[in-house]
């Protein structure tokens, strides 16, 4: 059966093919569709959103110890979340086979950073496969997991961006079940005290040289040479098919697939038959090193693009010196397209008042609500990754106590799914450490970002079972924090009444908005408990308008100011009817539109 | 030989819905296709562009600059934006739509009046007001798949049956107007 599949989706369907009975992740671009479509697989496999990549990897640890084959998948910085238990692992071994994915982001799409995250291949000694297509996905996962059972170890699959989100023709195959084995207790090996992990740090060393034997071998290192040729070119994955593109069939390719242990002599026959060696990979120098260590010069990192994705026009440019012909122009007639919050957007209120605050410092965190650091609200100073917002107000504050600097005040703002993810631990931290900082936990039902992913929060899991919501106030207050106020974040008295009732208090503060995400689809208790939401539409009075701006000032793409008229519309097939405008109208000529 | 196809537009325009359609019959009809589409943070009202490459054997997902044999444009401006990752003597359609961007909604920048002209200039544009087309053909969102015929036509891909491609991809009740508004589109471009 041939599907057309993007990386994520045939990723899914290797689990699917592999026997796989238990998957746990939790969402990120640009890995968030394998377990999305994982989860469609409802009769076969458990999948579940795990609150980080931390708890989704020690519960895959878990299940493959008590005999299942189990799969987590994250973005890059996700596995530094998970790393702790990851490394762990590497030394404990498996009993059902365990494969993690790593979805690397070369261009930084949606992501804090570039990381290459072969490195963790090495550094935690756990082999890696690098797939270049769709079909590769799917073949390596079910390869994978043979490995990691052969072995006893983890594998890692290493994707990027351009690998999981592009689409291609995939032959699919039967799923092979394969059960759950059974649990001896066995407690030398998965128990990580220092007697027994001594004894697994030299098993681990056997282990590597093992799979370096294996990777030699492997089928999944492909070297295509070409009589005559000059030069030869070694790379992995999406990079093989740029190079590809550009250099075509007049030069041989040794394409690596089992990226760790790296497979020295293999590299070094290819290296031998050429004049001239390139390498190609996105990112660091992996197979560089590797190369030079072997002895050979060859053209990569000094020569080709290390930052940024490596595609197609990059590798040309620096190889023909231009791009292919095209159409040149002057651009000044295309004005940028930024994203924004969407019209409805429950952030939007919230952040339009604590932005005009110059005395509040705020500590943002990753979530949509990260485009508040920009025009038009201006309100935020710095964050870091994903959970971080309650640590870094709360060492920020410390520092303006020692400065004795009570003008000023630091506010964290954190998303729901966020705040369950690590953002739970830095409030702790808060209570504990007697913390000045305020603790603003943006809650719209959802994990919105990454495209609506359920949360501890939402009451339904993954696979659609409705279970218990954990709310948000209570925890606050059972964490230590005593004062805790829940607002609607769309009613600006509302925002701004909190926000002085905080300022007023000497100690730790949470504040709650509470209010759905636009693109929600609403549960049975979002509609009970939501008036009215999203129902209503606003417009604007042309004859009472007087073209101030303070409307547009809100930033809500469903508002356009209409520079010859000098006066403000509303589009009415995107408005919802939040009302954040019309409470920032200094004439009241924004009003509900009649039915 | 390897064709390329660039589909632009703002995100929620339903690029991607007519991408699908179009590497699902890419394959039926027995080609290799790559297709590459970027998800996340741009989706929230940013430039959006789905890439599809199809041919006897394709290997990168990406369009280069000055790489597209055609750009399928949802919106004015966006055909500008793109314009330089088209071949020299390629073609571009554009709906004509225009979707203001933040800079502009908050009169900071000007939506240049001129864009569409501009554009033609530079190069074969086919531009038509798919989206009142659309309404006219019952439902505005079928703008997609006008767009998607009128892209069919002008790279000769009548052959397919899109028909059948549309049945079965597309939820009952929107396959009559699809089919409609399929034809109406094939029916824009000589």
């Amino acid at each position: 059966m041939k599907k057309l599949f993007t990386g994520n989706e045939a990723i899914a369907r290797g689990v699917y093919e592999a026997g796989v009975v238990y998957a746990s992740s939790y969402p990120g671009t640009p890995s968030t569709e394998i377990l999305d479509n994982i989860a469609k697989y409802k009769d076969d496999i458990l999948a579940e959103w795990a609150n980080n990549e931390k708890v989704a990897m020690e519960a895959v640890t878990g299940a493959s110890i008590l005999g299942a084959r189990t799969f987590s998948s994250a973005k890059h910085v996700g596995i530094n979340v998970a790393s702790d238990p990851l490394f762990a692992a590497a030394y404990s071994g498996v009993n059902g086979g365990m494969v993690i994915v790593t979805c690397d982001e070369p261009g930084q799409h949606s992501s804090q950073n570039e990381q290459d995250n072969r490195h963790y291949a090495e550094f935690a000694k756990i082999p890696m496969f690098e797939p270049a297509s769709s079909q590769e996905c799917k073949d390596m996962v079910v390869e994978a997991y043979e490995l990691s059972e052969k072995y006893d170890c983890p594998v890692f699959i290493r994707m990027t961006t351009r690998v999981c989100h592009s689409k291609g023709i995939v032959e699919c195959g039967e799923r092979k079940e394969v059960g759950i084995k059974e649990y001896v207790k066995n407690a030398k090996k998965y128990v990580t005290v220092p007697v027994n992990s001594k004894v697994r740090r030299r098993l681990l060393e056997e282990r590597m040289i093992e799979l370096k034997k294996v990777a030699e071998n492997s089928p999944l290192n492909i070297s295509e040479i070409v009589e005559d040729s000059k030069v030869g070119i070694i790379t992995s994955g999406m990079c093989y098919n740029y190079a590809k593109e550009v250099f075509g069939n007049e030069v041989s390719y040794l394409k690596i697939g089992f990226s760790y242990p790296l497979p020295s002599k293999t590299i070094k026959d290819f290296c031998e038959k050429f004049d001239e060696i390139y390498v190609l990979e996105e990112n660091d120098m992996f197979l560089e090193k590797e190369v030079r260590v072997l002895g050979f010069d060859c053209k990569g990192n000094n020569f080709f693009p290390f930052m940024g994705e490596m595609t197609p026009d990059r590798i040309r440019k620096v190889v023909d010196g231009k791009n292919l012909d095209a159409i040149e122009y002057e651009k000044d007639k295309v004005v940028p397209r930024p994203p924004a919050l969407c019209a409805g957007c429950p952030h939007r209120g919230f952040y339009y008042e604590l932005g005009k605050r110059k005395d509040i410092i705020v500590a943002g965190d990753i979530g949509c609500y990260s485009l508040a650091w920009a025009e038009p609200y201006n309100a935020m100073d710095f964050n870091t990754a994903m959970g971080g917002a309650p640590g870094l107000a709360h060492g920020g504050s410390q520092v303006l106590k020692m400065k004795g600097d009570t003008d000023k005040r630091i506010f964290a703002t954190i998303g729901d799914s966020t705040f369950f993810h690590t953002g739970i631990n830095g409030m702790i931290d808060m209570a504990y450490n007697g913390s000045n900082a305020v603790l603003c936990i943006l809650d719209n039902r959802i994990t919105a970002m990454t495209g609506h992913q359920q949360n501890p929060g939402s009451g339904y899991t993954l696979q659609g079972k409705e279970t218990k919501i954990l709310e948000i106030e209570p925890i606050v207050k059972s964490c230590g924090i005593d004062h805790v106020r829940t607002i609607n974040p769309n009613d600006l008295k509302e925002v701004n009444d909190a926000i002085d009732w905080a300022l007023g208090i000497d100690g730790p503060v949470v504040i709650i908005t509470r209010w759905p995400c636009v693109l929600k689809k609403l549960s049975a208790q979002d509609k009970s408990e939501f008036d009215n939401v999203f129902k209503t539409k606003n417009v604007i009075d042309q004859d009472k308008c007087i073209g101030c701006k303070k409307g547009t000032s809100v930033g809500c793409p469903a508002i356009i100011f209409d520079k010859d008229k000098k006066k403000a519309r509303i589009d009415s097939s995107s408005c919802v009817g939040c009302d954040v405008c019309s409470q920032v109208c200094p004439v009241g000529a924004i009003v509900k539109e009649e039915k | 030989m390897t064709k390329s196809i660039l589909l632009v537009g703002v995100g929620g325009q339903g690029t991607i819905t007519a991408s699908k359609l179009l590497t699902i019959g890419l394959m039926e009809a027995g080609y290799d296709i790559k297709m590459s589409e970027i998800h996340g943070m741009s989706q929230r009202g940013g430039s959006v562009s789905s890439q599809v490459r199809y041919g006897d054997k394709v290997f990168s997902p990406v369009i280069e600059v000055g790489g597209a044999d055609i750009i399928v444009s949802f919106e004015k401006m966006e055909a500008l934006r793109w314009l330089d990752h088209l071949k020299i003597g390629g073609k571009v359609l554009v709906a004509e739509t225009e979707i203001n961007p933040m800079p502009v909604l908050n009169g900071k920048a000007e939506y240049a009046k001129d864009v569409l002209e501009f554009t033609k200039k530079l190069a074969d544009v086919t531009s038509f007001d798919a989206m009142n087309m659309a309404k006219d053909l019952g439902n505005e969102k079928c703008m997609n798949v006008i767009l998607l015929g009128a892209l069919v036509k002008s790279m000769g891909l009548e052959e397919i049956n899109w028909e059948s491609i549309i049945e079965s991809n597309v939820k009952e009740k929107f396959v009559e107007l699809n089919k409609k508004a399929l034809k109406f589109g094939m029916d824009l471009v000589k």
